[in-house]
């Protein structure tokens, strides 16, 4: 069955090219993906999720606001019993950050200089962290 | 003569094809310029001294803007800082200037360049964190207190916004009693490359051009010593351009300017010495330098033969250069000290007029004062050990450079022709040509490294040796609460029904075709927030929205 994910940039600042690049590069290898754009909030991110019945959000943050709104999506998420939806996430993250949004339920964060292929096989694993 | 250098050439040649380890059939730029493995001056037929070159300070420019360069004084080591609140980036200006940096380089956070105060819901979590929260004069007072403004240049990077964080700095240096006219500094203020690469972009194109062209325009007549414009490649690079891409749409953009200034009724040689440039210095050390050789060449005949500025000055393209921070490295993180030694030395070699240098840690968070001294260290060294100050334009003459050069120049020339033919800058923001070239070449990159035709140390060769654990510079939920709370007290403090009629007045001016410095200074100085500035503009401008691709 084909993988569908959404992609987006989540608050403020505007560095897309890797999320073009990552949504991209799925899109090669055959995932379904929507990617939603720039400036996306928790509550556009969980909204557009659910109505496009994705299995998978993939988040691009390189502002710092990452351990704000990113736990605000996997809360919306439980608020609205879509828990079975998989969120993982890239940009500028501490790895002190990556952990603890690892604990809180994000399955895979995604640094500078993963490869693509790296993360084209998450997908296709089901959403399996390495 | 020729016969015998054309034999000795062949002779070279098939010893070069014969050798061992076998030469690699094919070599290009990180933009994809086919490289010879050797030029000659076989290479360089037809190619003339004095029209391609000619001297320092002097037309086309090739070899640097001003007679004596860096013998003359050195590039202006300019980093750019801003983190938190406005008195903690206060006291790292201060540290700074303290270690030897003459020019100051603000850099704001998120939701200031997006135009939105500190207690806005869609700041939440940003502010302070990629740079220093302003929201309205007083914030910007508490930035620049003790620092004199007539004895330091300021660099700010903003772009929406940037007339109204202008008015401010205006309005601080009045109160210091600094008047406009001995300010010296430049407000970035390309709104061009936010449409195509930086996306930081809030009323559409053409009330953003206004507002430009009204800064434009104020500089032009009140202050001389105002940079109105950084045009700027770097943001384009950043976004996955190539090195020529940069190069062509920067410049383009900088034709944009200049014909939406002359239509506001300025005449090329008011305002054309005062428009500055931004570019980045990336990795592939030669094309760089031929990069910024060429954007010189370019702009000076552009200037004078499509313009017909007269001024010398209006000929001039100087630029500052920032170092790739794309280039950096999450892995082994040390190793972005040196990826950023070579491309300050690219920039410097290139001619640069002022540089910042990244720090390595910054591909994890804002720099450690540790991580940002040692990028300043760079710099120095890079001037006062290395002897790269002590001849002009060095590399100028080298078969190699000066190919490279003009391949630079006509690559950009092809897009000068496709740009027109498109139908002009806007048009091919609102079409999407910029962000599907760039977008296609950021991929192409990424692939080139995913099959390792391309090598980057740590990521995909050599990767023992990974750093440990790196300190990174936190932003504590403290700095918003402490932000709010001020922005609080001071609309309780202030004249709000002097912001509310000095907001009014700036609508009624926007519907118009009015300057708009004089009703943003008017605002700025009643403390009218930056927010509430720009939610005043909207209302009349309506904001923007981007054709989605990838």
């Amino acid at each position: 069955m084909t993988a569908r994910v959404l992609t987006a940039k989540v608050g403020l600042d505007g560095h897309d090219r890797g999320v073009k690049v990552v949504s991209r590069a799925l899109r090669d290898a055959g995932v379904e993906v929507i990617y939603a754009g720039l400036r996306q909030t928790p509550e556009m991110v969980v909204e557009a999720a659910i109505q496009e019945d994705v299995d998978a959000i993939g988040v691009s943050l390189h502002s710092g606001a990452h351990m704000t709104l990113i736990p605000r999506i996997l809360e919306l998420l439980k608020q609205r019993n879509a828990t079975d939806i998989v969120v993982f996430g890239g940009g500028i993250i501490p790895p002190d950050d990556a952990k603890e949004l690892k604990k809180l339920g994000v399955v895979e964060i995604f640094g500078p200089g993963t490869s693509l292929q790296s993360i084209i096989d998450f997908v296709n694993s089901g959403f399996k962290a390495a | 003569m020729a016969l015998r250098r054309k034999t000795a050439y062949e002779e070279w040649a098939a010893r070069y094809r014969g050798g061992k380890p076998a030469p690699k059939d094919s070599a290009e730029t990180m933009s994809g310029l086919p490289l010879q493995p050797l030029y000659t001056p076989d290479d360089m037929e037809g190619w003339n001294y004095d029209e391609k070159l000619g001297y320092p300070g002097e037309f086309p420019y090739t070899r640097g803007v001003y007679p004596s360069m860096y013998r003359g004084q050195p590039w202006t080591i300019r980093q750019f800082a801003g983190y938190g609140t406005a008195q903690e980036t206060n006291r790292r200006y201060k540290f700074l200037l303290a270690q030897g940096q003459a020019g100051l380089s603000v850099a704001f956070d998120m939701p200031t360049l997006m135009g939105y105060d500190s207690d806005d819901p869609l700041g939440e979590g940003e502010v302070g964190h990629c740079g220093v929260a302003i929201d309205s004069l007083e914030d910007m007072e508490t930035l620049f207190e003790g620092i004199r403004l007539d004895q330091i240049t300021t660099s700010m990077t903003i772009n929406s916004p940037a007339a109204i964080l202008y008015a401010m700095y205006i309005a601080v240096a009045e109160k210091e009693g600094v008047s406009p006219e001995k300010l010296g500094g430049t407000l970035q203020n390309d709104i061009l490359k936010e449409y195509i690469a930086q996306k930081e972009y809030i009323f559409p194109p053409e009330p953003s051009m206004r507002l430009v062209v009204d800064t434009i325009v104020f500089a032009a007549r009140h202050m001389p010593r105002w940079n109105a414009v950084s045009i700027s490649g770097y943001h384009i690079r950043e976004a996955g351009s190539t090195a020529t891409q940069e190069l062509a749409f920067t410049l383009a953009d900088g034709m944009a300017y200049v014909e939406a200034s002359i239509k506001a009724g300025l005449t090329v040689d008011e305002f054309a010495p005062r428009l500055s440039f931004f570019f980045d210095s990336h990795i592939d050390f030669f094309e760089e330098i031929a990069k910024f050789r060429a954007a010189r060449r370019l702009w000076a005949r552009i200037m004078r033969d499509k313009y017909g500025a007269r001024d010398p000055k209006s000929w001039m393209l100087r630029f500052h250069t920032q170092t790739a921070g794309v280039s950096l490295t999450r892995q082994q993180v040390e190793n972005n000290v040196t990826r950023t030694a070579y491309e300050a030395m690219a920039a410097v070699l290139g001619g640069t007029n002022s540089l910042h240098t990244n720090s390595m840690d910054e591909v994890l968070s804002l720099p450690t004062e540790r991580a940002a001294q040692i990028a300043l260290r760079t710099q120095q060294v890079l001037a006062h050990e290395t002897g790269v100050t002590n001849t002009i334009d060095p590399l100028g003459g080298s078969y190699f450079i000066e190919q490279l050069t003009d391949e630079m120049e006509r690559g950009a020339q092809r897009y000068f022709d496709e740009i027109d033919a498109l139908g002009g800058v806007l048009r091919c923001i609102e079409n999407g040509f910029f962000q599907r070239e760039i977008a296609d070449a950021a991929f192409e990159f990424e692939r080139k490294l995913e099959a390792n035709e391309r090598i980057i140390v740590g990521v995909n060769a050599y990767k023992d040796g990974e750093s440990g654990d790196v300190p990174t510079l936190r932003i504590g939920p403290e700095t918003e609460k402490g932000q709010v709370r001020r922005l609080k007290a001071l609309r309780a403090r202030r004249d709000n029904t002097s912001v509310s009629n000095r907001l009014e007045e700036l609508q009624t001016a926007a519907r118009g075709t009015d300057n708009l410095m004089p009703p943003l200074l008017a605002c700025v100085k009643a403390y009218a927030t930056e927010g509430e500035i720009m939610a005043a503009l909207k209302e009349v401008f309506g904001v923007y929205r981007e054709p989605i691709l990838f």
